[in-house]
């Protein structure tokens, strides 16, 4: 153990290589997450907007309308269900058309009670109708097929191309890392060797190698961690003060912690152990 | 005790570097491995440090029986076996205290062992006064004590000396060879391999002539029988 920890000071300038490339991988991955995990949640958000019209039969009394609510509740995939009743359609109504005096004599009666149907996914956004549609005192549906449609498939394409740029850059990191931990352990193959020479046993060769591997992995996690950690809380407050951003919500770090942690940590345990066990088993047949 | 029976070694391209080798060494002797290059000496230290095993015949060291040897029993013969380079093989990031109770460190040493054992050692190579000086700030001869004293440090019963006064001018190189005559002198059984025939000459000892695989001499008579070969 105390070996692994000596080499890392003995081999000051490569062990310091071998931590700012592992920082400067999990950087770039864990910024790109970050930012696409926000992005698609924006989209989803913004999904949730396209929101279902669900009019009442006009033979209904009031109270009747206002009871299908719960029937419209026990929908599977309705998120939530908001009662408007025509008066309030046709506030709605002559704000929308404020000054145009066309729509000047409308009135309360000539609207329908409804409700605004918020779905848990859009996706089946189809057969949720369909599902409405059968509930007795509902007159007619309106679902804006097209723009869910449209969310859903920007929501997919985002999260294949990020999943696939995420792992991209995942494995390329792996490879950069494990290559610089081999790097310097390419610079010790003359210790290895004299080790060898005088009689150390395989594990005992090993040993201290793969304690550091693992040490340079572990502090490369926990620093390029930190640093997500302080430019992403950095990045949310520069953006809090842009009137135009506050329509976009992020994600606190907080709630993005587990799965970073155990993606940093799970990276650098990995490079570390496996690129310095692979690269001094090059340098054992001696 | 170092023992050859009939060694041959022959590598994957078809070269064939040993052809049937018989000779012993006994413990505590003293002796000069000679020959040109490429006649086979290097190939004769990689069989006896366990680097290589021998196409046919025996090879035995210091107990160990090298074409039988397993994997995990080849750092054991090599604890018996202290290697001296012409390159010396230093650590240069270690101090010259360091640099041997790195050697000692690496077979499992206890702490106490090498705090005793590392000074006595480099006060037999003379180095006692230097220990916290890095390689580089040693003479050639300085290095080359340096790493006998690394050779010496974990006690082997038998050291064998590459070239070891090749990076020499004469006046270290008599030091050097006086310094494993001094070794030997407790004990250790010391095979040299070199080209330095006025080394040869300054110290009779038993040499062993070596060209082309086969052993062309043996004797106390030494050097200039193998040049008339």
């Amino acid at each position: 153990m105390k070996e692994g920890i000596r080499g890392i000071f003995l081999h000051g300038f490569m062990s310091f290589a071998a931590i700012c490339v592992t920082v400067a991988c999990l950087l770039i991955v864990g910024t790109f997450s970050c930012l696409v995990y926000n992005v698609n949640r924006m989209v989803e958000d913004l999904n949730k907007t396209s929101e279902v019209l669900v009019y009442i039969d006009t033979a209904l009394t009031d109270a009747e309308a206002k009871s299908i609510g719960t029937l419209l509740n026990d929908v599977d995939n309705v998120y939530k269900s908001t009662f408007k009743s025509r008066e309030e359609a046709l506030e709605d109504f002559i704000a929308d058309h404020d000054g145009n005096d066309a729509f000047s004599g409308v009135e309360a009666a000539d609207l329908r009670h409804r409700f605004i149907v918020e779905l848990e996914d859009n996706r089946l956004m189809e057969q949720t109708v369909d599902q409405i549609q059968q509930i007795s005192g509902v007159a007619k549906v309106n679902a804006p097929y097209e723009l869910a449609e449209g969310f859903s498939m920007l929501q997919d394409v985002l999260q294949i191309a990020s999943a696939a740029v995420i792992i991209i850059l995942l494995l390329v990191s792996l490879l950069i890392i494990s290559n610089t931990v081999k790097l310097a352990m390419h610079e010790r193959r003359d210790e290895i060797a004299i080790m060898k020479m005088v009689g150390a046993t395989n594990g005992f060769i090993r040993l201290p190698f793969v304690v550091e591997g693992f040490t340079l992995g572990m502090v490369g996690a926990a620093a390029a961690f930190g640093l997500l950690w302080l430019l992403y809380n950095t990045m949310m407050d520069r953006l809090a003060i842009v009137d135009t951003l506050k329509l976009f919500t992020f994600e606190p770090f907080e709630n993005l912690m587990l799965p970073m942690v155990v993606t940093f940590f799970g990276a650098g345990l990995f490079v570390g152990v496996v690129g310095s066990w692979t690269s001094i088993r090059k340098f054992m047949d001696v | 005790m170092i023992e050859f029976t009939d060694v041959t070694k022959a590598y994957s391209v078809g070269t064939k570097a040993l052809r049937g080798v018989s000779m012993q060494i006994e413990d505590g002797e003293f002796a000069f491995l000679v020959g040109p290059s490429g006649s086979g000496k290097s190939t004769i230290i990689k069989l006896i440090t366990g680097e290589l095993k021998p196409t046919s015949g025996t090879v035995h060291v210091n107990g160990y029986s090298l074409e039988r040897i397993r994997k995990r029993e080849i750092p054991y013969l090599r604890r018996t076996v202290g290697v001296v380079f012409q390159d010396f093989r230093l650590i240069e990031n270690m101090t010259v205290y360091d640099n041997v109770a790195f050697a000692m460190r690496v077979v499992g040493a206890r702490h106490k062992e090498i705090r005793e054992r590392v000074p006595y050692v480099l006060n037999l190579v003379g180095l006692d006064t230097k220990s916290r000086r890095h390689p580089g700030e040693l003479s050639g001869g300085e290095q080359q004590r340096l790493a006998i004293a690394r050779a010496l440090v974990n006690n082997p019963s038998t050291i064998i000396a590459d070239e070891p006064t090749g990076n020499l001018d004469p006046a270290r190189s008599l030091e050097i060879m006086s310094l494993l005559q001094e070794i030997n002198n407790l004990g250790t059984t010391m095979l040299v391999v070199t080209h330095a025939k006025d080394l040869v000459e300054r110290f009779p000892k038993r040499v062993i002539a070596i060209d082309n695989g086969l052993v062309i001499h043996d004797g106390m008579d030494g050097y200039y029988h193998y040049e008339n070969q």
